[in-house]
């Protein structure tokens, strides 16, 4: 129950540092796009969040909304070569309007049903837009020569969007809504006790997150400039990757899908480039495996999140400090 | 003018006949005490009235609105707030967002849902651990917690279910006040289901009984301490 101040002067130096950042890597196109990478996670974790972390409807299926979003800029252009930027605006609607039909079917099962649920309906998107070929291009995709080769321009888009959803969340949270949401996470009958329709919020919660993912989507085609359904609705790729944002920054916690990004986005990096060269390249293969230890250890060690149990963390280095002062 | 009425009320769980037949009507301003033994359908009767469960046949008016078939949010919304024998708080968050999100069922913005908030934390007596998560209470608080959850919502009516279960002497003359309290300041109708008799004979108006989920007898709380049929109950009948 704070009152402070929205922003933090904290966030406002984060906000301010994602702004400078990609010209102080001017030299490396390399290091831009893994910065654009980090912030589209950021997106994917954050809408991950707001449903799975703080209304407590794990989605395993993101992917669904992502893969949406996608088609929404990239099926206008193939059948009448309207701009993919128009996704910008329908990505969001796309997905929002999937989310609440999936709604419909997904809320009616509860935790690993609800799971099953959506990752069911990711994957069968999947396929579906991988046959229907008048509609999408099928497996070959849908290609686009992208705008601009700089990054830069993309760099500020996807971090405008990745702000949008961290302030969405932050809004929320402060509001009925978000005291909804957790209340219908932590019991549900509690909360229709205390008068919340449960179901409404669920699907409140749903569009919000299903809207922010939609935005990536769109992004995602813009931005990379092809698309197949093997990549837009991803289990590993997509759904996976917000599950591991989120879990590994911190479920229900505001930065930790941030946190998760880059934490996730350097570790993947090292290892598909091998230590950048350094290391032999059968360790360039590696990198799932390292993220299924680092998920163990997270959930084992700090069962927060790097940012819910920041806490802990700081303690354990404390008391590290302190032994090593008496030895 | 009664605020609340079963009529007819059953409830069967399959082949199992949980509440049979039970009519009882509660007046504005009233505390009715529920008593009966162990699985004699208490807590099933709250669970029919906020919809939990619905009801086999049978019919519950509220300020003459049927509410049977209403589901449960809109029964809280209605008015009528319950706690939970088996506590049920939200336990990652404080005690204080515990009670802001049941505050904010009448109240729309921040600082309304704030105010109400800290009324009802005073009222219950949760100011001082108000920032403490609330899966961390001890049992008094927890149950205080449950009370102070269901006045957020401004209920006219309130359904106590065993709030006083399980607390020392201390904490159960402070439940008594408390719940005195709330009828006596905040003029809510209550229904308490409690076995602990010293708080039920105290407290209850009027004192509604049953066991294997019917009615034996309704009355004042020393017609029904001296009725047979409820002392058999209780105790069995070889023992007069």
């Amino acid at each position: 129950m704070q009152n402070k101040k929205f922003f933090s002067k904290s966030e406002i130096g984060i906000f301010i540092g994602s702004l400078v950042l990609p010209f102080i890597f001017e030299f490396s196109p390399y290091i831009q796009g893994l910065l654009i990478f980090v912030m589209l996670w950021v997106v994917l974790g954050t809408s991950w969040n707001l449903l799975a972390g703080y209304t407590g409807q794990v989605s395993f299926g993101h992917a669904a909304f992502f893969g949406i979003g996608a088609y929404a800029a990239g099926i206008p252009f193939y059948l009448f070569k309207v701009s993919p930027w128009w996704g910008l605006v329908t990505g969001g609607l796309a997905a929002v309007i999937l989310g609440y039909l999936l709604g419909i079917v997904v809320f009616r099962l509860r935790g690993p049903y609800f799971a099953l649920g959506t990752l069911a309906s990711a994957e069968i998107l999947r396929i579906v837009f991988g046959q229907e070929e008048w509609l999408t291009n099928g497996h070959n995709g849908i290609l686009y020569m992208t705008t601009w080769v700089t990054k830069y321009p993309y760099y500020f888009l996807i971090l405008a969007i990745a702000a949008g959803s961290i302030i969405t969340v932050k809004l929320v949270m402060r509001r009925r809504e978000g005291y909804y949401f957790l209340s219908i996470r932590e019991d549900e009958d509690a909360a229709s006790a205390i008068g919340i329709n449960a179901s409404k919020y669920k699907n409140i919660s749903m569009t919000l997150s299903s809207f922010w993912a939609g935005m990536a989507g769109a992004f995602y085609f813009i931005y990379m400039g092809f698309i197949d359904p093997e990549t837009v609705f991803a289990l590993h790729n997509i759904s996976i990757i917000s599950i591991l944002v989120g879990i590994i920054g911190g479920v229900g916690t505001i930065w930790g899908p941030a946190i998760g990004a880059i934490i996730m986005v350097i570790l993947q990096e090292t290892f598909r480039s091998a230590f950048f060269g350094f290391a032999p390249q059968w360790v360039s293969g590696m990198h799932a495996l390292v993220f299924g230890l680092l998920v163990i250890f997270v959930i084992l060690y700090l069962p927060g999140g790097v940012v819910g149990d920041w806490d802990l963390i700081g303690k354990s280095l404390h008391l590290k400090r302190k032994r090593e002062k008496k030895e | 003018m009664s605020i609340l009425s079963l009529k007819n009320v059953t409830k069967n769980f399959g082949g199992l006949t949980a509440v049979n037949n039970v009519s009882f009507d509660v007046e504005e301003g009233e505390i009715l005490g529920l008593i009966g033994p162990n699985g004699s359908g208490k807590t099933t009767i709250f669970n029919l009235i906020n919809h939990f469960y619905p009801v086999s046949s049978g019919e519950i008016i509220f300020k003459g609105n049927n509410i049977t078939h209403k589901q449960t949010h809109e029964i809280a919304m209605l008015g009528i707030g319950r706690t939970f024998q088996v506590v049920k708080p939200l336990k990652r968050l404080s005690v204080a967002d515990n009670v802001m999100a049941a505050a904010f069922s009448r109240e729309s913005t921040f600082e309304g849902a704030i105010k109400v908030a800290n009324e009802v934390l005073k009222f219950t007596h949760l100011e001082h651990v108000a920032q403490q998560k609330a899966g961390g209470l001890p049992i008094a608080g927890r149950k205080r917690l449950e009370i102070a959850k269901a006045l957020a919502t401004r209920p006219s009516l309130l359904l106590l279910d065993e709030t006083a279960a399980g607390l020392n002497p201390a904490e159960l003359d402070e439940a008594i006040d408390i719940i005195r309290a709330i009828r006596a300041d905040l003029g809510i109708t209550i229904i308490i289901v409690e076995h602990i008799m010293k708080v039920i004979m105290n407290i209850s108006d009027r004192i509604h009984a049953i066991a294997y989920g019917t009615t034996i007898t309704d009355g004042s709380p020393e017609e029904v301490a001296a009725n047979p049929t409820v002392i058999e109950a209780y105790l069995g009948s070889d023992y007069h």
